[in-house]
């Protein structure tokens, strides 16, 4: 299929002119020139799907239009010189179009078909073109002592009113549940006794779930189709009766896709892993039918096997049909009575679930909080097992690379001092880290610089950043020998598919840079680059954000429970799909909006996102960061940065400079940003 | 309600409330009080006063400590043992962990290295189907797959799955709460629900996981859980996660699961009433053989428990048109609470399933560990899911077919082997094939040497060209007491048969199986 490829590859409609009024117009019209270029977004999000009509057309006049805006309002300098003077960007895109490498670029502003328009609009809604070169950064921990992130805390006055929202919503459900159950009998049997059958749910368990989860229903499993890339697109519902029933409207909504663990943007319909896909389907069928520990082992098994075991940089590997099961069933084959887990507190429900199965004993630290955990090492260590005081058989410390909800990593090199002095064995469950940290992407110790012998279990899942399914477990080779015999997960449980296993191998290969080279790279440095460059931009408009300053998972507090609705819907409103999470997946008071930065989003993408996060926080006043944590306002001219310190963690202490609370302006934010994200955050 | 009306409703109730508040005495006393105080602050007083009632309720919840009772007696004696920061290093420095694994045994050696690896290959349409090429080059009849009516060599679900690659990708890239709900699995769950004639289904991304989870939803701390001694090990294995108190049955013993059902209705007669379930599965995966489900069902109904039933194995497999045991036995699937299958059996495709009522479907969406905290079912396996019900439901033959040749493999192996005997019931595809008692009596088997000696006779048996598996089970629990590891499986033959290959293959292959296990069995030792 001969096609002109590369400046339009860089010019798509909607990934660099959404940008172009908020660039070219300054603060005063903010509120009307972002609502433009909302709609340009949503013309040109809108125009693939609507192709069975007048798609086509449409698709041809967006591109035409782009290109002439291009010409005529002359954009931001770097993005224009960039298309044109360096052809060969969308080459090195992640767009699948290296088959067509072999047809030289025609003319430049020639349009192109209209079916070739909108397969690249389709490309283009899986993962974003790079807008400049410079948007890409290495994931890299680049201080020798690795800083602790800097908690903020908004004044107390919000955190009462947190509190005094529950309060409210709490007696307010309790209200209602007094008349209902009154009036409305019908819908509360199902909590009482019924004909000798305890119910299901208890009425207090369940008063949560049907009083206050209720209410924001709309805001969770949020029906989808398609590919969960840059966009994702929206099945649209609405609901008669308060959340209970949702009924599908028939349309939908292409949105931002800030939600999926689409780290490195492997989810795409198209390319080389979607290929290689369609030849393993072909050629093994969909299945093994079989458990790994009878006949479910193929040589594509054992080929994945040995890729991740080479790029986690373990001698041997294996891998499971889910990382959850992974977990479930790789702690009882570890450890067993007599033995001790130590687990961080926030650690993910699987290895809970694992731990428990195992049979021994669990006790927990602090997150992150080596000081506690090394308390904890003493206390048990010298203690020995309860009752009998008999030393432990093993301790594994179980952390993961990269915390889910709070964005933060595991605090690698002090826990790995700890491991020398106290001897225990260590498990990490890099599920978001592997793929999205380091400067190859292989995950924490990659970022940290730490040699994987140190380290004796990995275990990651190849859900997230690998676009697939399932999960992995990587160590020496006489400890996966034994645990291949000795773990349910390969002895019972069904293995991986071959079309699942061929999208993991060919990511793998993608990011190691074996094929496509200098596709991977790219997916990890615009990663990198897209997770700081988010972070900045919303500390500095004066929110307040948790975690480490590297990693793609940014969670925006909002402590006040009715705020999570009111920003899922607002972002909703501005085609923005964000995950809310609140109490219990949190703390009481810290509900949190999350969003997940992906290779896939340009930096456009994230202007957009920014935007609509200034405007929804000044209307919903979610600025209430204290600046401790970052942000600030640059230090006059010429005053050197001290590297891997925050002048503002000092201020917190009341020494030298005091905190002040950033509010930057939402075009400062995104003039100075690319910049500023290439030296230490502050 | 609208606010309206909850505002009258409010003010009826807080005039009531001040009326009785007014009756109790002393409560003057206590109005001075708060009204001294709090300056006459009556928002602050209301405020404080019900986090003070919110407070007293959450003391007296229900508590789970997740932590072990005798931990509070460890910390106790920190004071007493008075160890010094010395003493403590001396002790740290004297521990010596045992290493994270012990060394694998000879026979966990030779397994790993024995193991078959199925090598892709496009004479065949699939490497798994009836014929399967290994890497050692040689191509094999596979009777140890669940590829029972061949799907995974059908054309049309492989162009299906293609088609849903190119419009959704591979993976969902989220849990399902969080946008990893596509339409696609919405079909595909109202696809089975409407296929077994339950009224809601989900779909889990694991088969082996989605038990483990459905029952530490619904079941807790108090609850009770009777069970077959039999079952299988992820249906344990959520039993342990539940924490609920257990009572095991003999298995497929109907008197024996009376027995226990009317002595615990008849224990907590003067308890507050708990949630009770009976667990068992549909074709027992230890043993082969088939439950009694019309009779569970009678003894649910009168003891009034909830029945939990595990179809990974019938589903797809019993029946006129493989809808499980409630089509085989003429039971309505809804009177079964829930009823729990696979995807990735024979359906060829991948994750697993709950069907019930709507109200325990929707429950697991928000408290089933399993489907909450994990990432979606890839669309291709949903869809292909989808696909494989709809050819199974248009060609009842295939079910025939494959139980004609079912017939024809045991017809060479049980009764006319010397050394084995077939527990699986004569609908099951998958035929366990355990050595005869009197042999093992005879020669006084352990079950690790029982183990070895089927080992030798699949060895054996690929030797010439079929392969064929054996029942692998887990090892007992790490350090774990004999009185805690319970119930044994007996090590076993297992057998698949498939529509893939012909009847006279399939005899064939029997002969060569029984001729393998004669050769072992006769060996001199
Ligand atoms: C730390 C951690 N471990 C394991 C898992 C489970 O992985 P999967 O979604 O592949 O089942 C997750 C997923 O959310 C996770 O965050």
């Amino acid at each position: 299929m001969p096609r002109p490829t590369n400046p339009f590859a860089s010019t798509s409609p909607s990934s660099t002119t959404p940008s172009l009024p908020v660039k070219n117009e300054k603060g005063s019209s903010r509120r009307q020139s972002t609502s433009k270029a909302n709609k340009i977004v949503q013309f040109f999000s809108t125009s693939p799907k609507s192709k069975s009509l007048d798609g086509s057309l449409s698709a041809t006049s967006a591109l035409l239009a782009a290109a002439q805006q291009q010409a005529l309002i002359s954009p931001s300098p770097q993005i224009s010189s960039a298309s044109l003077s360096l052809p060969t960007i969308s080459l090195s895109t992640a767009t699948a179009d290296n088959l067509a490498m072999d047809t030289p670029p025609t003319t430049l502003f020639q349009p192109p078909s209209p079916a070739e328009a909108r397969r690249i609009a389709k490309q283009h809604a899986q993962f974003g073109p790079l807008g400049h070169q410079s948007h890409r950064y290495v994931s890299k921990c680049m201080d020798d002592d690795f800083p602790e992130p800097v908690m903020d805390e908004p004044p107390y006055y919000y955190l009462l009113t947190t509190y005094i929202s529950y309060l409210i919503l709490i007696i307010f459900g309790h209200v209602r549940d007094f008349f209902g159950k009154r009036f409305r009998e019908e819908n509360y049997r199902h909590l009482k006794a019924r004909n000798g059958y305890a119910p299901l749910n208890s009425d207090f368990d369940n008063f949560y779930v049907r009083r206050l989860k209720m209410r924001i229903n709309d805001c969770f499993s949020r029906p989808v189709t398609g590919v969960p890339g840059r966009y994702i697109t929206l099945i649209d519902r609405q609901s008669d009766d308060h959340n209970l029933h949702f009924q599908l409207t028939g349309t939908t909504t292409e949105t931002l896709n800030m939600s999926s663990y689409n780290y490195l943007g492997f989810a795409q319909s198209e390319g080389p892993c979607a290929d290689a896909v369609e030849e393993a389907v072909r050629k093994y069928g969909m299945s093994t039918c079989s458990p790994r520990g009878d006949v479910g082992t193929s040589d594509l098994h054992v080929e994945v096997e040995e890729l991740v075991a080479r790029f986690v940089g373990k001698p041997s590997a294996m891998v499971f049909s889910m990382g959850f099961g992974t977990n479930a069933t790789a702690f009882p084959a570890l450890v067993g009575k007599g033995c001790l887990i130590i687990s961080d507190e926030l650690n993910h429900a699987s290895i809970r679930f694992g731990a428990r199965l195992s049979g021994a004993m669990i006790e927990m630290f602090k997150h992150n909080d080596m000081k506690d955990l090394e308390r904890l090492l003493r206390e048990v260590i010298s203690q020995g097992q309860p009752r009998t005081h008999r030393p432990w058989r093993k301790i594994l410390v179980v952390v993961e690379g990269l915390y889910s909800m709070e964005g933060t990593m595991c605090n690698l090199p002090g826990i790995l001092a700890l491991k020398k002095k106290y001897k225990f064995n260590l498990f990490v469950d890099e599920a978001h880290s592997i793929g999205a940290l380091g400067p190859k992407g292989r995950g924490v110790c990659n970022y940290f610089g730490v040699d994987t012998a140190e380290v004796d279990i990995l275990m990651g899942t190849l859900t997230k950043s690998f676009g697939a399914n399932g999960g992995y477990i990587a160590g020496d080779k006489a400890v996966i020998d034994k645990l291949r015999v000795t773990n349910a997960g390969t002895i019972y449980a069904e293995s991986p598919t071959p079309p699942v296993l061929m999208q993991i191998s060919t990511a793998l290969r993608i990011i190691t840079g074996e094929v496509v080279p200098g596709q991977g790279e790219e997916r990890l440095q615009r990663l990198a680059f897209n997770s700081r460059y988010l972070r900045l931009g919303l500390k500095r408009l004066g929110f307040i954000v948790y975690g480490h300053d590297d990693s793609p998972i940014i969670p925006l507090l909002l402590y006040n429970p009715a705020k999570m609705p009111a920003f899922s819907h607002e972002m909703l409103r501005r085609k923005i799909s964000v995950v809310v999470v609140g109490y219990p997946a949190t703390p009481l008071v810290s509900s949190r909006a999350r969003f997940c930065v992906s290779a896939a989003h340009t930096k456009d993408d994230l202007d957009r996102l920014l935007v609509g996060c200034d405007e929804i926080g000044n209307v919903l006043q979610l600025k209430f960061s204290s600046g401790v944590a970052g942000g600030a306002e640059p230090l006059s001219e010429g005053v050197p940065m001290e590297k891997g310190k925050t002048p503002n963690n000092e201020g917190r202490n009341g020494a030298n400079i005091p905190a002040r609370p950033p509010r930057w302006a939402i075009h400062d934010v995104l003039n100075s940003g690319v910049q500023d994200v290439k030296s230490p955050l502050r | 309600m609208d606010i309206h009306d909850a505002h009258e409703y409010l003010l009826r109730f807080l005039n009531e409330l001040s009326i009785h508040f007014q009756r109790v005495p002393g409560s003057a006393i206590f109005l001075r009080y708060v009204k001294a105080s709090y300056q006459n602050d009556p928002v602050r007083s209301a405020v404080e006063l019900f986090l003070l009632l919110f407070f007293v309720r959450y003391l007296l919840a229900p508590k789970y400590s997740t932590q072990k009772q005798n931990y509070v007696q460890l910390s106790d004696e920190v004071g007493s043992v008075k160890t010094t920061i010395r003493e403590i290093d001396e002790l740290v420095e004297d521990w010596t962990p045992e290493p994270l694994v012990s060394p694998q045994t000879a026979f966990e050696e030779a397994e790993n290295e024995k193991h078959p690896v199925i090598v892709g290959s496009d004479n065949f349409g699939s490497p798994t189907g009836p014929k399967s090429k290994l890497n050692n080059g040689r191509t094999v009849m596979n009777l140890a797959s669940y590829n029972f009516y061949n799907f995974l060599a059908n054309e049309m679900i492989k162009e299906k799955a293609i088609q849903t690659l190119r419009t959704y990708g591979v993976g969902p890239c989220g849990p399902p709460g969080f946008y990893g709900t596509q339409d696609v699995h919405v079909k595909t769950e109202a696809d089975i629900a409407a296929f077994l004639g339950a009224p809601a289904c989900i779909v889990y991304a694991q088969a082996f996981s989605t038990i483990s989870s459905v029952i530490p939803a619904f079941s807790k701390r108090g609850d009770i859980i009777v069970a077959d001694r039999a079952v299988n090990y992820a249906i344990r294995k959520g039993i342990q996660i539940s924490r609920s108190t257990v009572r095991w049955y003999e298995h497929n013993d109907m008197e024996d699961l009376e027995r226990v059902l009317a002595k615990i209705t008849k224990e907590q007669a003067k308890k507050p009433l708990t949630r009770r379930f009976i667990v068992a599965e549909g074709i027992f995966e230890n043993v082969g053989d088939v439950v009694d489900l019309p009779k569970i069902i009678e003894l649910k109904l009168r003891y009034k428990f909830r029945l939990i039933l595990d179809e990974t194995w019938s589903f797809g497999v019993l029946g006129r048109s493989g809808r499980g045991v409630t089509e085989q036995q003429n039971v309505d699937a809804s009177e079964v609470d829930f009823l729990v299958g696979s995807l990735a059996g024979p359906l060829c495709a991948g994750g697993g399933f709950c069907a019930g009522s709507d109200e325990i479907v929707e429950h697991q969406r928000i408290s089933a560990s399993a489907y909450t905290y994990s990432a979606a079912l890839p669309a291709m396996l949903a869809t292909t899911a989808s696909e494989s019900l709809s050819l199974l439901q248009s060609n009842p033959d295939i079910i025939t077919q494959l139980r004609e040749n079912a017939k024809a493999m045991r017809a060479q192996l049980d009764p006319r082997s010397d050394w084995v005997i077939c527990t699986s019931a004569a609908e099951n595809p998958i035929m366990l094939l355990v050595l005869k008692p009197e042999i093992i009596a005879s020669r006084e088997l352990s079950t690790g040497e029982q183990d070895r000696l089927l080992q030798d006779i699949v060895d054996e048996t690929l030797a010439n060209g079929v392969l064929i598996t054996r029942v692998k089970h887990m090892p007992p629990p790490l350090h774990a007491t004999p009185k805690e590891i319970g119930w044994q499986l007996q090590p076993a033959l297992k057998v698949c048969i498939t529509t893939g290959l012909s009847r006279k293959e399939i005899e064939k292959a029997g002969i060569t199986i029984r001729h393998a296990i004669t050769k072992v069995m006769t060996r001199k030792r």
